[in-house]
């Protein structure tokens, strides 16, 4: 693992979808077996990848139970399928697909799950998974990845390409702050500490990564010492790095975008209770369905803004 | 006359070993095991390229039994072609064992794709086959569906995608034995016309006596010529068939068994066997 920040936190400007396609591209033009599985949302991701290999790319239609299968039989021949759509309709509508075929069957299937909670904005209740991560972390032996950046997109997508297995990456297609330089490496399973500090830790993932670093400078600005963690890998989940925060600053919040229950601050609880109880909160969808909306007023409406954060940090401090 | 017969012993054996394996442990799968003893003969009796002493082998054919709880039958048919020791079928199904209700590759030799949850079979077999495609490797594709599993979705997403992209190296057979677990599967979800409706999904489709070996090669040879389109043999069978205490009978998809039964089962296929001799 080698982490630098980026100098400037700011909007990106190539989408995270972009950064999919572009590391798919690397990843295949040195690799024969790297594969790109679509359903019908090609389009929505973008088509460079299919330009260059068209026999490479397979697009299933909207049928993402048998777009599953396939994907673990081409591994099963050696092929390496980046298998993507929507993260609804790939976790939720195939998990037996996921969990039997691939997983129970020690397959190799690469799972792209697209904008993921607050992220699917526009499209609303139906398309908007707060499930999607908790459904994966159901599975025996699966990886599980909230993507921050475009940075750790690329990072991850190649080291994935090796391991052999069931491996979820959720990812929004937009474009998200800049976290790291694009010199960082990360390494699966190991969480990041972003900012030190030794009242509470923030531990969060994803989009809320962003808003967790804002959490912490406001804080910072009343005189409280936030560490931030990235635990942008939720399974296998980083122990060793929440047990010591938990000894160093004696009270937890977690920030996700995604359901709490079963989400990062469950696996994070679950660490937490059975090595080093203290004081936690967790911040993300409370158990409700996802509605229509920019991404500004769902995040307000889900009390995931860097405001939320701050203020369950000083609750928790109050409870320590 | 020689072929005809060569095989039909192999069947018989398949289902003696099969009804052995069940009976000793008290139950078990025995209706949809005997339905399609005739079909594994064929494909073990020299249609699929195999080796039994490399089960990975890059060259061999691959089977996908989709309808997974045929398990015990599958595991006699390897047993008998020298895949594990004729011993290991003691075991079926007892804690521990490499022999489960329900196929799975990572506890079996000789098993390719781990089976038992309907309907998702077809979509492995069909990324196994396309996967061939793409590797420009000529090893045939065999998938056994169940009638009962095409009530299953997924089967027809499978059904869409492997026309469309011209899997000509996956060949189907649909185990068309009439029953399932609550009943007569037109009773109690009608699939109706299974030839007419492959064929609306542009697929070579065949229908044959699927207790007839011959018939069974004869069709496999077949759907090799189809040239461009994926085959599908539909098997008419009859669900326990050639076991005295399942022929016939409604329910007999998972059954218990005694030992006397076993017994009755198994002399008569010997008596039959040994008529070949």
């Amino acid at each position: 693992m080698n982490i630098k920040l980026a100098e400037n936190r700011l909007l990106e400007e190539t989408s995270l979808a972009d950064a999919y396609l572009d590391t798919l591209l690397e990843l295949a033009r040195s690799d024969e077996s790297v594969m790109s599985l679509e359903a019908d949302l090609m389009k929505s991701i973008g088509v460079k990848f299919i330009e260059k290999f068209p026999k490479r790319t397979i697009n299933c239609g909207i049928a993402e139970a048998n777009m599953v299968g396939v994907a673990t039989g081409l591994g099963a021949v050696g092929m390496k399928a980046y298998t993507h759509t929507f993260a609804p309709f790939l976790t939720r509508r195939a998990y037996d697909q996921i969990f039997i075929t691939t997983a129970y069957g020690k397959g190799n299937v690469k799972l792209i799950g697209s904008d993921p909670g607050i992220t699917a904005a526009y499209n609303g209740g139906t398309h908007m998974p707060f499930e999607d991560a908790g459904l994966l972390r159901m599975v025996p032996d699966a990886i599980v990845i909230d993507i921050s950046d475009s940075t750790m997109l690329k990072c991850v997508l190649k080291d994935i390409k090796d391991i052999f297995g069931v491996q979820y990456v959720r990812m929004p297609r937009c474009a998200v702050d800049k976290i790291y330089a694009c010199d960082s490496v990360f390494d699966i399973g190991k969480g990041i500490v972003l900012k030190d500090g030794t009242d509470a830790t923030i531990i969060a993932s994803g989009i809320l990564v962003s808003e967790a670093l804002d959490a912490a400078h406001q804080l910072e600005q009343e005189g409280i010492s936030a560490r931030v963690v990235d635990m942008f890998t939720w399974k296998p989940i980083d122990k060793d790095l929440i047990v010591k925060c938990a000894k160093e600053t004696g009270a937890i919040v977690t920030a996700e975008n995604h359901n709490i229950v079963n989400g990062l601050g469950s696996a994070v609880a679950e660490v937490l209770g059975e090595n080093s109880p203290v004081i936690m909160s967790r911040i993300g969808c409370k158990d409700r369905f996802g509605e229509v909306g920019s991404k500004e007023y769902l995040m307000d409406e889900f009390e995931m803004t860097a405001d939320d954060i701050a203020k369950q940090v000083k609750v928790v401090l109050n409870q320590k | 006359m020689k072929r005809r017969n060569d095989l039909e012993k192999f069947c018989i054996k398949i289902r003696i070993e099969t009804l052995k394996q069940i009976g000793n442990l008290g139950f078990g799968h025995v209706g949809g095991c005997m339905s399609i003893a005739e079909t594994l003969a064929v494909l073990y009796g020299g249609v699929m390229k195999t080796d039994s002493a490399n089960p990975k082998w890059e060259q061999r054919d691959w089977l996908v039994i989709s309808k997974g709880h045929a398990g015990p039958a599958i595991y006699s048919t390897l047993a008998l072609r020298g895949f594990f020791d004729m011993s290991l079928l003691k075991t079926l199904n007892r804690g521990g064992t490499s022999l489960p209700s329900h196929c799975d590759k990572n506890k079996t030799i000789g098993i390719d794709v781990t089976t038992g949850s309907l309907g998702q079979g077809i979509s492995q077999a069909i990324g196994i086959a396309l996967g061939h495609k793409l590797k420009k490797m000529d090893n045939w594709v065999y998938l056994i569906l169940g009638d009962g599993e095409l009530q299953e979705g997924q089967v027809w997403e499978g059904a869409m995608f492997a026309p469309h992209h011209n899997l000509d190296n996956l060949i189907a057979f649909v185990d068309n034995n009439k029953q399932q677990l609550d009943g007569f599967t037109q009773d109690i979800l009608n699939v109706e016309s299974i030839h007419k409706k492959f064929e609306a999904f542009n697929w070579h489709v065949q229908s044959i006596d699927g207790h007839d070996v011959i018939a069974i090669e004869e069709a496999v040879e077949c759907a090799k010529k189809a040239a461009g389109k994926p085959s599908v043999i539909i098997l008419e069978t009859q669900k326990g068939k050639c076991c005295t205490y399942t022929e016939g009978v409604l329910d007999n998809h998972h059954i218990s068994v005694c030992e006397q039964d076993t017994k009755r089962a198994v002399a008569k296929l010997e008596a039959q066997l040994a008529k070949y001799e």
